[in-house]
């Protein structure tokens, strides 16, 4: 059982994340924007970060980009969640220091996979 | 695992309605010209959602669309275009297709594809960027990606070479090996080559290299997946050392032809390490290998068909083939023969001896992909249709937290007063009466609390009604040719969710007949000394514990003289008879009054004024006008704040209880029986002031024994619904209470005369009377009584 931050500004896409994630015995806070994202990750230690790209306020790169100052956040996973099969805004995640993207629509056995990978 | 995904479907469609009523009222904020970026961007994501959103529920035609419009709403965001009001419109389109298809996808039901391909293709003429199709859109490509389903066992080795900033991404190569170890057996060799010395280390650099072997039922898609996080960060060779081992058992001819094309897609790694090193690094294979090798070394070298072979790959992979064959050309002769034979390719060209020159023709290739497609397509719909559940009517309604907070709060609070009753009425003594008479008192409260906060739930905005206002005006006003400014005050005024929605129809008649008729041309209204643009205003407030909303415009007014000759025209009103504004608008709500009138300033289109007015009062509610000639029009609605809680006045009839609605009563009076007459022995009318009232005896109606029957004894409660009044002979009034309203129909049937029941205070069951079915039944029942209660009504006022 992981502890994890999703950040999404959907919210049914929070609660199909949020749903799986549970199913599978993690513990799961959401936020709707970056900004709230990044209030949320100060103040509690999360094991790994599932953040969309398009989201008012901050948006997932700068979100990433914030988390990497953090010291607590330096090696923890973060997934970003994107439907763009752009090579260029995958390139731009990782530079970001994205450990990985889930491809929206995720498959939900997919997106456990793709936690497990990152969680061992 | 399996999810069930009913809810989140719902909770889907929901939030996409709900965001495209956002993007239609950003659309409608767009000002032609300039794009400004906030709604841009707002805009850009709710077609964004939505197309993310289709994806996981595999309406794919709905991601395809989205795609498009969110391309052009890219490229307006990245400046490319310049906002016109043709690409407003377009995308209002867009809103209207998107939401079309959302609902129904709802229902379960085809939707009109031809508008849909129309607004594509107008949203297509706008683009820059050139878009093939919408079947390759990104996301449906994923989805095409075909499942390979092999069973003979493979070799792979891979060399991982990680750079040093590898763990700064989050990414541990141990998870990775992990994720391989799940795929077959894995054997992992750590390199420390380039480990720095203890005082150089950097804790967090990653030093070390791996050579991994893997055996299982593994194809290399699966291992580039595992990898493909780190793609940019590491030096990673895979080399697939069971491409030539496939023997001639093989079950089908695609599994060799797809290890052997993979296995020419090594980058770095030269071709005669592919062949030397597995045989090194595994002996049981090097008889294997050096048969197969040998066996085919005979064929004569063949080209290539590419055609033949999309079958087994995924789109992106197919399109790389070309380079990867460019790869493959350093191969040597005896290599080349051994992979292309093993392909089982048909002789086209034979090559001597020279590295086979892949022919690639895209166009098939193409159609492969797109007869794939097709088939994902075709696929996903049947899904689509076994996995839809008919929607119910019964939708949810989005509560905010501080409302359920609210909830929470008093329910804790009533469990405290419940704690206290109990401590009380242990060895309950008479001192403890007060104590007693604090917990009742505070149990009340909290169940009037409790009550009313249930209540809230059920209540949403108006601005629910109002946000289609913007659209429909900027739409009407259009094909009018008139300039309107809509003003929307009050939106956040709360209102019952049934209320707010039987109220939809009759507010939207209301705003187009402002529109059509009331508000003039620009040309007109200059004439009249107006500004050019007229103003419509709708406006919701709370009054009394009614809800009002007022939709006003400063437009031409009523024409009052074409009213009256018209009703008089229709024989409903008598030339000579004197009648007051108020009355003259009462025949606007005459049926066919407004349909069949030749008076175009009250004709509407869909429900008519009668309808309108009808809905109101079904609701509980009421509607009056106010016009003045020239200066405008307005309408004003009242209505109940909800309606499962009515405000009831109890009545007695025999040893039953009745429950009227206070709403409808006018009066009630001991009954004089000097005024009343008795119509045919039978009917009888109660003279009340100058006006003639129908008596109903309940008791009679009902069947009711032991009731009182003498007029003098008992009471009578003039009740007003459709604008007709009855009046109610009872034996007599009870209290007065909230009722909380139980549905008849739903646990027994529907009864004329009842419009529910509810439960009091002490457990029995009273049925809630429906004043306007009463009225409707004291007519039928005593017609006679209302023709000659008219004819007295003519000889009194002569």
């Amino acid at each position: 059982m992981a502890s994890i931050l999703i950040s999404d500004d959907s919210s049914s896409m929070r609660q199909m994340l949020c749903f799986t994630l549970t199913a599978a015995h993690h513990q799961v806070q959401e936020a709707s924007n970056g900004s709230a994202a990044l209030e949320l990750a100060k103040r509690h230690s999360f094991d790994l970060v599932i953040t969309d790209i398009n989201m008012p306020n901050l948006d997932g790169l700068g979100l990433v980009r914030a988390l990497r100052h953090l010291p607590d956040y330096q090696f923890k996973p973060i997934l970003l969640l994107t439907t763009e099969t752009d090579p260029e805004v995958k390139k731009e995640a990782k530079m970001a220091g994205a450990t990985g993207w889930i491809n929206k629509p995720f498959d939900p056995d997919k997106l456990l996979a793709a936690v497990r990978k990152v969680l061992g | 695992m399996s999810i069930d995904m009913t809810e989140v479907r719902q909770l889907f469609f929901e939030e996409s309605f709900e965001s495209l009523d956002t993007m239609e009222s950003n659309l409608l904020d767009l000002q032609v010209g300039d794009a400004d970026k906030d709604l841009i961007n707002s805009i850009f994501r709710v077609v964004h959602s939505i197309k993310g959103g289709a994806g996981i529920f595999k309406f794919e035609s709905m991601v395809g669309f989205a795609h498009t419009a969110e391309t052009l709403l890219d490229e307006i965001r990245s400046g490319e275009h310049s906002v016109t009001q043709a690409m407003i419109d377009v995308l209002l389109q867009t809103v209207d297709v998107l939401r079309m298809m959302l609902t129904q996808l709802q229902a379960s039901e085809p939707y009109d594809e031809s508008s849909v391909n129309t607004c594509l293709i107008s949203l297509r003429g706008f683009l820059k960027t050139h878009e093939t199709d919408t079947t390759t859109a990104p996301s449906a490509v994923v989805s095409a990606a075909p499942v390979f389903e092999k069973k003979s066992t493979q070799y792979w080795k891979i060399i991982f070479k990680p750079d040093e900033s590898l763990l700064k991404t989050g990414n541990d190569p141990i998870n990775l090996f992990n994720e391989l170890a799940l795929l077959g057996t894995l054997t992992v060799e750590a390199e420390l080559d380039h480990l720095p010395t203890w005082q150089e280390l950097v804790v967090q650099n990653c030093y070390l290299n791996w050579v991994l072997m893997l055996e299982g039922n593994v194809q290399r898609q699966h291992i580039e997946e595992i990898f493909e996080w780190v793609e940019g960060d590491c030096e990673l060779t895979i080399i697939d050392l069971s491409a030539e081992l496939v023997s001639n058992d093989a079950p089908t001819v695609e599994i060799a032809a797809e290890s052997a094309l993979e296995s020419s897609s090594v980058e770095s790694v030269t071709p005669p390490t592919v062949a030397s090193e597995p045989i090194e690094a595994q002996g049981a294979i090097h008889s294997e290998l050096s048969a197969a090798v040998s066996e085919v070394v005979d064929c004569a070298p063949e080209t290539l068909e590419v055609s033949e072979v999309p079958d087994t790959f995924t789109p992106e992979e197919s399109l790389e083939i070309p380079r990867n064959f460019e790869v493959s050309e350093s191969v040597t002769p005896e290599e080349t023969t051994a992979f292309t034979s093993e392909m089982d390719i048909s002789v086209t060209k034979p090559v001597d001896k020279a590295p086979p020159t892949p022919k690639i023709d895209k166009a098939e290739v193409e159609d492969a992909l797109g007869l794939k497609n097709q088939a994902t397509l075709n696929g996903t719909s049947a899904h689509l249709s076994a996995t839809n559940t008919p929607s119910s009517e019964a939708s949810s309604i989005r509560v905010s937290i501080d409302k359920i907070d609210d909830l929470i709060n008093i329910v804790g609070e009533l469990v405290i007063t419940q704690s206290m009753l109990d401590q009380v009425s242990e060895n309950f003594d008479f001192v403890k009466l007060a104590q007693l008479r604090d917990g009742l008192t505070q149990l009340e409260r909290n169940t009037r609390e409790l009550q009313k906060s249930v209540m809230r739930i059920r209540m949403l905005p108006i601005s629910y009604s109002f946000n289609r206002f913007p659209r429909l005006v900027h739409d009407l006003s259009v094909s009018l040719g008139k300039k309107v400014e809509l003003k929307m005050s009050g939106e956040h005024t709360e209102l019952d969710k049934t209320v707010l929605e039987k109220m939809s129809d009759p507010l939207v008649h209301l705003v187009r007949n402002a529109l059509d008729h009331g508000i003039e041309k620009p040309a007109e209204r200059l004439a009249a000394g107006k500004p050019e643009k007229g103003l419509l205003h709708l406006h919701a407030f709370h009054q009394g514990g009614n809800i009002m909303i007022q939709i006003s415009d400063d437009g031409a007014g009523f024409d009052m003289k074409r009213i009256h000759e018209k009703a008089i025209s229709s024989g409903l009103l008598n030339p000579d008879d004197p009648v007051t504004d108020e009355q003259l608008y009462e025949f606007i709500f005459h049926p066919g009054f407004s349909t069949a009138s030749q008076i175009s300033d009250l004709s509407g289109r869909g429900v008519g004024m009668d309808v309108v007015r009808r809905n109101i009062r079904s609701l509980g509610g009421s509607i009056d006008i106010r016009s003045i000639p020239g200066k405008g029009t307005t309408f004003n609605i009242r209505l109940p704040l909800t309606l499962a809680i009515l405000d009831g006045q109890l009545v007695r009839v025999g040893e039953e209880i009745y429950i009227l609605s206070l709403l409808s009563i006018i009066e009630s009076l001991r009954v004089n029986s000097e005024q009343v007459n008795s119509l045919a022995g039978k009917a009888e009318v109660y003279k009340l002031r100058d006006d003639y009232i129908p008596v109903l005896r309940l008791y009679s109606l009902f069947n009711i024994p032991n009731a009182v029957t003498r007029l003098e004894e008992g009471l009578l409660v003039i009740i007003e619904g459709d604008g007709q009044r009855i009046g109610l002979f009872v034996d007599e009034l009870l209290s007065q209470q909230q009722i909380v309203i139980k549905s008849l129909e739903t646990n027994y049937k529907s009864v004329a005369g009842i419009s529910g029941a509810t439960i009091l205070g002490d457990g029995s069951v009273a049925l809630i009377l429906d004043v306007a079915g009463l009225i409707k039944l004291s007519q039928t029942s005593v017609p006679i009584m209302r023709r000659l209660a008219k004819e007295r009504e003519h000889e009194y006022q002569h």
